[in-house]
C-alpha cells in the first residue's frame, strides 16, 4: 500500500467512525444492551455468573424474534472490581455504544459510583443485588431485595420458629452491612430485645482467621439463652467463616447462622456436609420447584454447557427485571428513556419462585421471602416463606432519619425522598 | 343439607380408619408413615411419640430423618430409609429393615427436617442409645444428652449411670445427670449437689445451664449457683487468655508458611516479587487437581491427597517459578522498581489464566477426615487443621534451615547472594544457583498453598490476600534472615489475636500496621539485621 492510499485509508476509517458514532447507520439495526459486571478482581467470582445470564437471555431474547423487530446486542465492559472505574464504563456505555440500558453492578460502592453517570447521562440502569436500601433514584430499578425483604423476614423466622433471644449481627465492614445491621439493631430492640444480647462485629474484606471471632459467638451463645447469628459477611470470607464454624463444632441445631449473601454459588466452593441446618434468606432457590424454574435451570445448564451450574438469586433478579424492560420497551414503543422510564412502573412479570413481581413506583419490586436451610448437596431445601409478596421498601421504617420518607417517581410526586413529616421532596440522600 | 351428610359421612369413615389402623399389626409402621403426611411443625410431637415406644428399631429411622434420608412413597404414603444410588434411592422398610428395592427419585417425597426436627430427633435419640452396647454410640449419646438437657430424660441417664462400667462415659453421665438435675423438679438438696459438681467441672455447657437455671431457681439455691458461675467464669477468663495464645500460635504459623517462600526470593535474593501470593494459588489449585483425580478414581485414597499433594505443589510452582526466574527476571537483577512492575504483571496473568481455566468461583477442597473437627485440652479447643497446619509450618522452615546451612547446595546460595562475583570466581555457576534459589521459594510457596486450601477459599484471588502480609512478616523479621521471618511472624500474629478482642478485627489489623511502621522507622532493618557484607548488596 503507498502512503497515499494509507492516508486515505486512514481518512475513510475516521468518516465511517464518526457516522457510526451519529448513528446514521449500522446502529440502527440492534438494540444495544449494557453489562457493567467484573469480570475480574476480587468480585469477578460472583459477577461473572451474572454477565454469563444475561448473555443467556439476551440469546434467548434473540431467537424469539428480538424487540421491537430489532435483534439485541450485548455490550459487556469489565470495570475490574475497581469503583471508579465502573462510572467511567458506565459513561463509555452510554455515551458510545449508545446503549438503551445496563444491567449490572453488585456491591453498593460500585452502584453508587455509576449513580452520578446514570443521571446525567439519563440512561436506565437494572441493579439486581440484595441491598441496605436508604436510596431511590429515577434512574435506577432495584430488583434485588430491600432489607423488608430479606433481613427483617429472616429474623423474625428466627424469633418464631427458632425462639432465639440472643442475636450476633457478623458482617463485612462496608456500607451493606452496617447499614442493614443498624436497621436490624433498631428493629430487634423496638421487639424488645435487650442491647446485650446483641453483639456487633465487624472485619476486614477476605477475612480468612475466624478462630476468635467464632470462639467469641461460642462463648455469647454459652449464656442460657438460644442464640443465633445474623451474617452479612460477604464474599471470599465465607468459605473460612463456615469452615472454622464446622470445625470448632458450632451445629445449626445450636447456635443456626443466617446468612444474607451465601448463595448457591458461593456453596459450590465448600464442604456443606459439617453445615446442615444453616440458614439463608433470599427470594429465590434453585431448588424452587416449579415449571418456570426447571425450564430456566435447564436453558442455563445448557448455555454454559455445564451440568453442575448452579443457579442463584441475583440471576433471578436480572431475569425479572430483563423481562419487565423489554415489556416496558414494547408498551412505550421505542428505547427511550423518559418513555420508558414511565412505562416501567406497573409492569408485571413472572419470577422464577411460582409467581409474578410488579415493579412499584418506588422502583423497587414485589417479592417472596423465602428461609432455606443449607442441604449436604450445596443446594437449599426452604423451610419457610412468607404468604404473599412483599413490596422493596427502600426508606426503612427503623430508622429515624429514614422513617418520613417515601419515594414515588410517578407524576406529579417524581420524588425519590419524599418527606411526609415535612411534605417536601429531599431530605436524608438527595 | 347434602354438604352436611356428605363432611358426616367423611367423618364416619375416618373414625372407622384410625381404629383400623391401630389394630393393624404393626403400631410402628402406622407411626413412622405418619411422619410422611406431618407438616414441619408436627413432626416433633411424631418423633416424641415413636421415641417413647423404646423401641430399637426406631433408632435407624430417626437417625435417616436426621441426614434427611427419609422418604415417603408418592403412590401410598409408605415411609422408606433410602440410599442415593445415582438418579435412584434403594429402600429399606422401616419396620422389618430388609431391603424393598428402587424406586426413581420423582416418585419419593423427602419427608422436611428442620433445625428443630434435627434437635427433637437428637434428644429422643440420646435417651434411646444412652443404654446401647456399643461404646461410642454411648459416649454420643450423653453428648448430645448434654447439649440438649431435657428434665424428662434423668430416669433413663440414671438408669444409665447405674449400668455404666466405662469411666470416661460415667464421668459424662455424671455431669448430664447433674445437669438435667438442676432443670428437673427434685429437691433442693440434690439441686445444690449437682451444683457443686457442675462447678468442679466447668466448662461451657455448665455456664450456659447454670445461667439458665438461675432466673427460675429458688433463694436457698441462688447463692450456690451464683458462686458456681462466678468461679467457672474465673476459669474461663484464664483459659481464654491461653486460648488467644493458641490463636495468636496459629495465625502466626500461616503468616510463616505464607512468607517463608518470600524470605528466599525477597529475603535471600532480594527480588521484590508481586507472583509470590500467585504460587501459593497454583499450590492450592493443585491440591484441588489431586483432589478432583482421587475422588473420581481412587477415592479410598482421600486422606491421602496433602501428601499426594505436597511434592506435586512443590514440583509445579517450582517449574513456574524457575520459568519466571529463566524469563523475566533475570534480566531485570539491580532494577527493583522494572522487577516490581513485571512481577506484578506475571501476577494478574498468572490470576486471570487461573479464572479462565477453573472459572471465577471458589473451588471445593476438601478436608481429609484427620483435619476436620477440634479436641478440647482442658479449657482451650484445639482444631486439628489449626494445629497440623502449626507443625507442617515449623517442618518446613526446619527443612529450609537445613537446606541452607547443611547441604552444598544452601551453601552456594549463601555464597552467590552473599558475594555475587567471588562466587563466580570460585566456579560457582551463579545465573543457574539464582535460578535455582527462586524456584526453591517458588515451590515452598506451593507447598504453604497446600495447607492454606484447608483454611481458605481456593480461589483466583487467594494469593492477593497474602501478598501484604507476607511482605509485612519479612520485613518485620529483618530482610535475609529466616529466624527472622520465624520470630516475626509468630509475634506479629500473637499481637494480632491479643488486639483483636478488644479493638475488634478491622482496628486489630489498623494498629498491627501502625506499630510495624512506627517499628522500622526505630529500626530500618527489621528484628534481626544482617550485618556485613550482604548489606550493600
Amino acid at each position: 500500500m503507498t502512503i497515499r492510499a494509507r492516508v486515505t485509508g486512514a481518512f475513510l476509517a475516521a468518516v465511517l467512525s464518526t457516522t457510526a458514532f451519529n448513528g446514521a447507520f449500522a446502529a440502527e439495526d440492534t438494540i444495544k444492551v449494557g453489562i457493567l459486571h467484573s469480570l475480574s478482581g476480587t468480585m469477578a467470582i460472583s459477577e461473572t455468573t451474572l454477565k454469563d445470564a444475561m448473555l443467556m437471555l439476551i440469546e434467548e431474547q434473540n431467537k424469539k424474534g428480538g424487540l421491537l423487530g430489532k435483534k439485541l446486542e450485548a455490550v459487556v465492559v469489565d470495570p475490574a472490581s475497581d469503583w471508579p472505574l465502573f462510572a467511567e464504563k458506565a459513561r463509555e456505555l452510554i455515551s458510545v455504544d449508545k446503549v438503551s440500558a445496563v444491567f449490572g453492578c453488585w456491591t453498593s460502592v460500585s452502584r453508587k459510583s455509576v449513580l452520578p453517570v446514570f443521571e446525567e447521562l439519563n440512561s436506565i440502569l437494572f441493579y439486581p443485588v440484595q441491598y441496605e436500601g436508604e436510596e431511590s433514584q429515577r434512574n435506577v430499578f432495584y430488583t434485588g431485595a430491600a432489607p423488608n425483604q430479606q433481613a427483617i423476614p429472616a429474623v423474625d423466622y428466627l424469633m418464631e420458629n427458632e425462639e432465639v433471644e440472643r442475636w450476633v449481627l457478623a458482617g463485612t465492614d462496608y456500607v451493606y452491612p452496617r447499614t442493614t445491621n443498624k436497621i436490624l439493631e433498631a428493629y430487634l430492640i423496638a421487639k424488645g430485645v435487650k442491647p446485650e444480647d446483641i453483639m456487633i462485629n465487624y472485619t476486614p474484606f477476605g477475612h480468612s482467621d475466624w478462630q476468635t471471632i467464632v470462639s467469641d459467638i461460642k462463648k455469647f451463645g454459652s449464656a442460657g439463652k438460644k442464640t443465633a447469628v445474623v451474617s452479612t459477611i460477604n464474599g471470599d470470607a465465607n468459605v473460612p467463616f463456615y469452615k472454622e464454624l464446622a470445625n470448632q463444632g458450632i451445629k445449626a441445631e445450636d447456635i443456626p447462622v443466617v446468612a444474607f449473601s451465601v448463595g448457591e454459588e458461593e456453596l459450590a466452593g465448600l464442604d456443606t456436609g459439617p453445615l446442615v441446618g444453616h440458614l439463608a434468606a433470599w427470594n429465590y432457590f434453585q431448588s424452587v420447584d416449579n415449571p418456570t424454574n426447571a425450564e430456566f435451570i435447564e436453558t442455563w445448564k445448557a448455555y454454559t454447557k455445564n451440568d453442575k451450574r448452579v443457579t442463584n438469586d441475583p440471576m433471578e433478579a436480572h431475569y425479572i427485571g430483563f423481562n419487565m424492560w423489554l415489556k416496558a420497551v414494547e408498551k412505550a414503543g421505542t428505547t427511550d428513556t423518559d418513555a420508558v422510564l414511565d412505562a416501567m412502573i406497573g409492569i408485571s412479570v413472572p419470577n422464577l419462585s411460582g409467581g409474578y413481581s410488579t415493579m412499584m413506583p418506588n422502583h423497587h419490586i414485589t417479592k417472596p421471602v423465602l428461609i432455606g436451610e443449607i442441604q449436604s448437596d450445596g443446594q437449599f431445601e426452604t423451610v419457610w416463606e412468607t404468604p404473599g409478596l412483599v413490596v422493596g421498601d427502600e426508606w426503612s421504617d427503623y430508622l429515624p432519619d429514614s422513617k418520613d420518607l417515601i419515594s414515588d417517581w410517578r407524576a406529579p410526586m417524581s420524588c425519590g425522598n419524599f418527606n411526609v413529616a415535612t411534605g417536601k421532596c429531599g431530605g436524608k440522600g438527595s | 343439607m347434602y354438604r352436611i351428610i356428605q363432611s358426616v359421612l367423611v367423618a364416619l369413615l375416618l373414625l372407622a380408619a384410625v381404629p383400623t389402623g391401630l389394630r393393624a399389626e404393626d403400631g410402628l409402621r402406622d407411626l413412622v408413615n405418619a411422619l410422611g403426611e406431618a407438616k414441619l411443625s408436627e413432626v416433633d410431637e411424631h418423633i416424641a411419640a415413636l421415641a417413647k415406644t423404646g423401641d430399637p428399631k426406631v433408632v435407624p429411622v430417626l437417625e435417616a430423618l436426621g441426614e434427611g434420608n427419609l422418604y415417603a412413597r408418592k403412590a401410598d404414603g409408605q415411609v422408606f430409609l433410602t440410599k442415593e444410588s445415582g438418579s435412584n434411592l434403594t429402600l429399606t422398610d422401616p419396620v422389618s429393615g430388609e431391603s424393598a428395592g428402587e424406586a426413581p427419585k420423582a416418585s419419593l417425597s423427602k419427608v422436611k427436617v428442620n433445625n428443630s426436627v434435627r434437635r427433637a430427633v437428637r434428644t429422643a435419640l440420646g435417651s434411646l442409645t444412652l443404654l446401647s452396647p456399643d461404646r461410642n454410640a454411648r459416649l454420643k449419646a450423653v453428648q448430645s444428652v448434654l447439649q440438649s438437657p431435657n428434665a424428662d430424660a434423668l430416669g433413663a441417664i440414671e438408669n444409665a449411670l447405674a449400668a455404666e462400667k466405662d469411666g470416661e462415659v460415667r464421668a459424662m453421665l455424671e455431669q448430664a445427670r447433674a445437669t438435667t438435675l438442676i432443670i428437673s423438679d427434685r429437691p433442693t438438696e440434690e439441686k445444690k449437689e449437682a451444683v457443686r459438681l457442675l462447678k468442679e467441672n466447668g466448662g461451657r455447657e455448665a455456664l450456659s445451664i447454670l445461667s439458665s437455671a438461675l432466673g427460675s431457681a429458688d433463694e436457698t439455691l441462688k447463692p450456690d449457683i451464683e458462686a458456681a458461675l462466678a468461679s467457672i467464669e474465673q476459669t474461663q477468663a484464664l483459659w481464654a487468655a491461653g486460648q488467644n495464645v493458641w490463636y495468636g500460635l496459629s495465625l502466626g504459623s500461616v503468616l510463616l508458611l505464607a512468607a517463608i517462600g518470600l524470605a528466599i526470593t525477597f529475603g535471600v535474593m532480594g527480588i521484590i516479587n508481586m507472583a509470590h501470593g500467585e504460587m501459593v494459588m497454583l499450590g492450592a489449585y493443585t491440591t484441588f487437581l489431586v483432589q478432583e483425580v482421587l475422588r473420581t478414581s481412587f477415592p479410598a485414597l482421600f486422606d491421602w491427597s496433602l501428601a499426594i499433594a505436597l511434592p506435586l505443589a512443590f514440583i509445579v510452582t517450582g517449574t513456574v517459578g524457575l520459568a519466571m526466574e529463566r524469563g523475566v527476571i533475570r534480566f531485570l537483577y539491580g532494577r527493583p522498581l522494572e522487577t516490581l512492575l513485571a512481577t506484578w504483571g506475571i501476577s494478574l496473568i498468572l490470576q486471570q489464566s487461573v479464572r479462565s481455566i477453573f472459572g471465577p468461583t471458589n473451588r471445593e477442597v476438601g478436608n481429609p477426615s484427620w483435619m476436620s473437627g477440634a479436641f478440647e485440652l482442658g479449657g482451650l479447643t484445639i482444631t486439628w487443621n489449626r494445629l497440623w497446619i502449626i507443625v507442617f509450618a515449623l517442618a518446613v522452615f526446619a527443612g529450609l534451615l537445613f537446606l541452607l546451612k547443611k547441604t552444598p547446595m544452601g551453601l552456594q546460595m549463601r555464597a552467590v547472594t552473599q558475594n555475587r562475583r567471588m562466587a563466580s570466581s570460585m566456579g560457582i555457576r551463579t545465573p543457574w544457583v539464582d535460578a535455582l534459589t527462586f524456584a526453591l521459594g517458588s515451590g515452598i510457596a506451593g507447598m504453604a498453598g497446600v495447607a492454606l486450601s484447608q483454611i481458605d477459599n481456593v480461589s483466583p484471588n487467594l494469593g492477593q490476600g497474602y501478598i501484604i502480609d507476607s511482605f509485612m512478616v519479612v520485613v518485620f523479621g529483618g530482610v535475609g534472615n529466616l529466624w527472622g521471618t520465624l520470630v516475626g511472624a509468630f509475634s506479629l500474629g500473637i499481637l494480632n489475636k491479643f488486639l483483636e478482642p478488644y479493638a475488634g478485627a478491622v482496628l486489630g489489623k489498623i494498629l498491627v500496621l501502625v506499630l510495624i511502621i512506627l517499628f522500622i522507622q526505630k529500626r530500618p532493618r527489621g528484628l534481626f539485621a544482617l550485618k556485613g557484607r550482604a548489606v550493600e548488596a
